[in-house]
């Protein structure tokens, strides 16, 4: 029997540099280099603090290297530069003032940030490297009282908020990543959403990695008061280069009572070359408290970038009948390696999960699903579904599903269900005996594969998906 | 329309067809009959491109070109159709969704218009109604969850949407009960048209009652053993295929013996 191969990506669209001139520190990671940061972007003492204290623990911690099913080199956390900004005016009146070039720059990805050029209903904070460079409609959405800026201005702007909140889902110390993040966090968005207001548009960040040499470490944080809804979508893409560059970013989503949280990515960072050279370390802490009664918080994820990706965005259920989501398609191919989940924490009584996540692994990829359901003790007739499906696509991929499922009390319901399956070559030839292209059929095989999950997405997203999965897996049969 | 030369096909080493010799014209049926093993699916597939045999010797000519040249799927678009007698199951693509490509592939390769989804399903209503298939089918994944029967009748859907030049039915009555197949068989016969040809891979004679052949082939041990008209089913019918074997043994045509 002949076997599926893939053919190399269709060439990654995103992988130019933009030349700019920029703010860039030293590299390494010391306490000075944590105040650095801080006094560049004028922090309150407060903020300092909260970044000394991270520091201090991520010193006595240690790199989970063990647990995750990734292999990869020893990360050099002295050869990072931990902030690089493109020269600019430090504050934006407009976006005239914005460097052509960074326009230009989110043009080429499709995300033009002149209001006049974008989709309407989509408001777009743009982060480069360091910096957000650009956040669109913040006017219109003040208007309805929704907060949508920087990290940076929200420090500035919003300090009670900010103070209140950050840190609250993901504590400092949480994990090695988290608290990396913590102390070096350059800027990133922030999203708030007063009680009882629907807003009217879908917000959005755009991350984008230029500097070769630098990370990206990048914090978000949404807030979603009583009776609140948002729906928030992430993008991001990174230049090709031969060398590793480390995201290690925060997200961290509160829902108070009533209030519901959509939070979309579409993760298309650099993913390294066939052999596995260069492509992005992807080392992502997401998660969300679902701190009021019914409340509801969304994930839904395409991952197909990075050449690692360890990213498991997370629900707290604390509120009497919350719900938490993932819907979850991740694709490996060539050398990528991805082990990524979820975590759904009952904490509330009535507390509702869902689970589902597709992995796909081609190539010489390694695909791993690892997730947490935990019913607490006083989480009384809570309720877990997962479904976790996985396709291998060839012979030398692999693909794992490692569940952990706790339950604490009697009342409480979990099912799981799995399943692996290979494109068939029965299946690719009954397609093509129709007259439809090996191309295409590994294309509608894998886009019916994931039909759960995308119909999560917005509408765009979903096709943007589709149309990524299919120059993911450009395939033919050898 | 089909000429096979000499066709010699092997899968994982094992040689299969052993010289076949097959020419259909416009507007004929042919019936392709024979014991389990004797090769007559394994002539569908070869026909159809499956990846899984390898052509060792002889040639497939269709409509003047080399058939053996191309892929499936181009095989498909220049008119070639094979109905599986295992039909394959599609998850999360909806039938619909799949014969719409499939038919657009098609339109496109012709040079003629492609069908956006709304149009399409106006096409779909008409020649659903060759298989009397309810409107249901059309948005359920490809095959999944469908009972044989249905699936059978699902596969005849797809002829009647793709309407090709060249039908190979491969054992399309295996697992039907009588009004299945009466269905089945009433769908490829409104099909059917001095244009096309339709090659009936079966192993009973009873599908011919209703599918009515011009000519009958029998295979045995991959070779084409006895050949003549729709008379010759119904003589297999009463005497089985037991004396094809034997006289085929006495004449040295046999597979060597295990």
């Amino acid at each position: 029997m002949s076997t599926v191969e893939l053919l190399g990506n269709k060439e990654y669209k995103y992988g130019f540099v933009t030349d700019i001139e920029s703010d860039v520190i030293p590299r390494g990671l010391t306490e000075d280099t944590v105040r650095l940061i801080s006094e560049k972007k004028n922090e309150p003492a407060w903020m300092l603090e909260f970044r000394l204290k991270a520091y201090r623990h991520w010193l006595t911690m240690t790199e989970p290297k063990h647990w995750p099913n990734l292999k990869y080199p020893t990360i050099d956390y002295q050869d990072i530069i931990y902030y690089s900004a493109p020269k600019q005016k430090p504050t934006k009146a407009s976006l005239d003032e914005v460097d052509p070039e960074l326009l230009k720059t989110f043009e080429k990805l499709g995300i033009p940030l002149q209001e006049q050029k974008q989709l309407a209903g989509v408001a777009v904070d743009a982060v480069f490297d360091s910096v957000s460079v650009a956040t669109t409609y913040k006017e219109k959405l003040k208007k309805h009282g929704v907060i949508f800026c920087s990290f940076t201005e929200a420090i500035k702007d919003y300090p009670q908020i900010v103070q209140k909140y950050l840190g609250s889902v993901v504590p400092t110390n949480d994990n090695f990543f988290a608290a990396l993040n913590s102390a070096v966090f350059s800027d990133g968005s922030f999203c708030f959403i007063p009680k009882g207001v629907r807003c009217p548009m879908e917000l959005s960040t755009y991350f984008r990695i230029n500097n070769a040499e630098s990370g990206q470490f990048e914090r978000t944080l949404i807030v979603a008061e009583e009776g609140a809804y948002v729906s928030y979508l992430e993008g991001c893409t990174a230049p090709k280069f031969d060398k590793n560059q480390l995201h290690a970013a925060v997200v961290e989503l509160v829902a108070l009572d009533d209030a519901q949280i959509k939070y979309s990515t579409v993760q298309n960072w650099y993913a390294g070359d066939e052999e596995g050279r260069g492509g992005i370390y992807n080392f992502v802490t997401k998660r969300g408290k679902c701190a009021g009664r019914n409340s509801k918080i969304s994930w839904t994820q395409v991952e197909t970038g990075s050449a690692i990706t360890w990213k498991y965005p997370s629900c707290i259920l604390q509120g009497d009948n919350s719900i938490g989501e993932f819907y979850s398609v991740a694709l490996t191919n060539h050398a990528q390696q991805a082990d990524t989940g979820t975590k759904m924490i009952h904490l509330g009584k009535n507390t509702r999960s869902t689970i589902i996540s597709k992995g796909i692994a081609a190539g010489k990829s390694n695909n791993s699903y690892r997730g947490l359901v935990k019913v607490m003790p006083k989480a009384e007739n809570a309720r877990n579904y997962t479904q976790c499906d996985s396709m291998l696509i060839g012979s030398t991929c692999g693909a794992n599903t490692f569940p952990y499922i706790e339950v604490m009390n009697n009342s409480s319901s979990v099912e799981h269900e799995a399943s692996t399956s290979k494109i068939s070559e029965e299946q690719l030839f009954y397609l093509q005996q129709r007259g439809i292209s090996a191309e295409d059929a590994v294309s509608l095989i894998i886009n019916g594969f994931c039909k759960d999950v995308f119909l999560q997405l917005p509408m765009e997203f979903a096709v943007e998906a589709q149309r990524l999965l299919g120059l993911k897996l450009e395939g033919s049969v050898g | 329309m089909l000429e096979v030369r000499n066709l010699h096909a092997a899968i994982d080493g094992n040689e299969i067809l052993r010289g076949i010799n097959l020419t259909v014209k416009k507007g004929e049926v042919h019936a392709i009959m024979g014991p389990n093993g004797s090769g007559k699916s394994t002539l569908a597939k070869v026909i159809a491109g499956h990846p899984d045999y390898e052509v060792t010797a002889g040639e497939v000519i269709f409509e003047g070109r080399n058939l053996l040249e191309m892929a499936p799927d181009e095989r498909a678009r220049e008119g070639v159709f094979m109905a599986f007698q295992y039909p394959i199951e599609v998850p999360g693509v909806s039938n619909a969704q799949f014969l719409r490509l499939a038919y657009n592939e098609k339109q496109k390769h012709l040079g003629l218009e492609e069908l956006d989804p709304l149009e399409f399903k106006d096409l779909l209503k008409e020649r659903a109604k060759v298989v009397e298939m309810e409107a249901s089918f059309m948005t359920r994944s490809v095959n999944e969850g469908f009972s044989g029967g249905e699936k059978k009748r699902n596969e005849i859907l797809q002829m009647a949407v793709l309407q090709p030049k060249l039908a190979v039915l491969d054992e399309t009555d295996s697992g039907l009960d009588i009004d299945a197949l009466r269905v089945v068989a009433g769908g490829v016969n409104q099909l059917q048209s001095p244009e096309n040809a339709v090659i009936v891979v079966t192993h009973y004679q009873r599908l011919l009652n209703y599918i009515v052949p011009d000519f009958v082939h029998v295979l045995a041990n991959g070779l084409i053993a006895r050949e003549g008209g729709k008379e010759l089913a119904l003589e297999l019918e009463e005497k089985g295929y037991d004396w094809i074997k034997a006289e085929m043994q006495s004449n040295g045509t046999g597979a060597p013996a295990n």
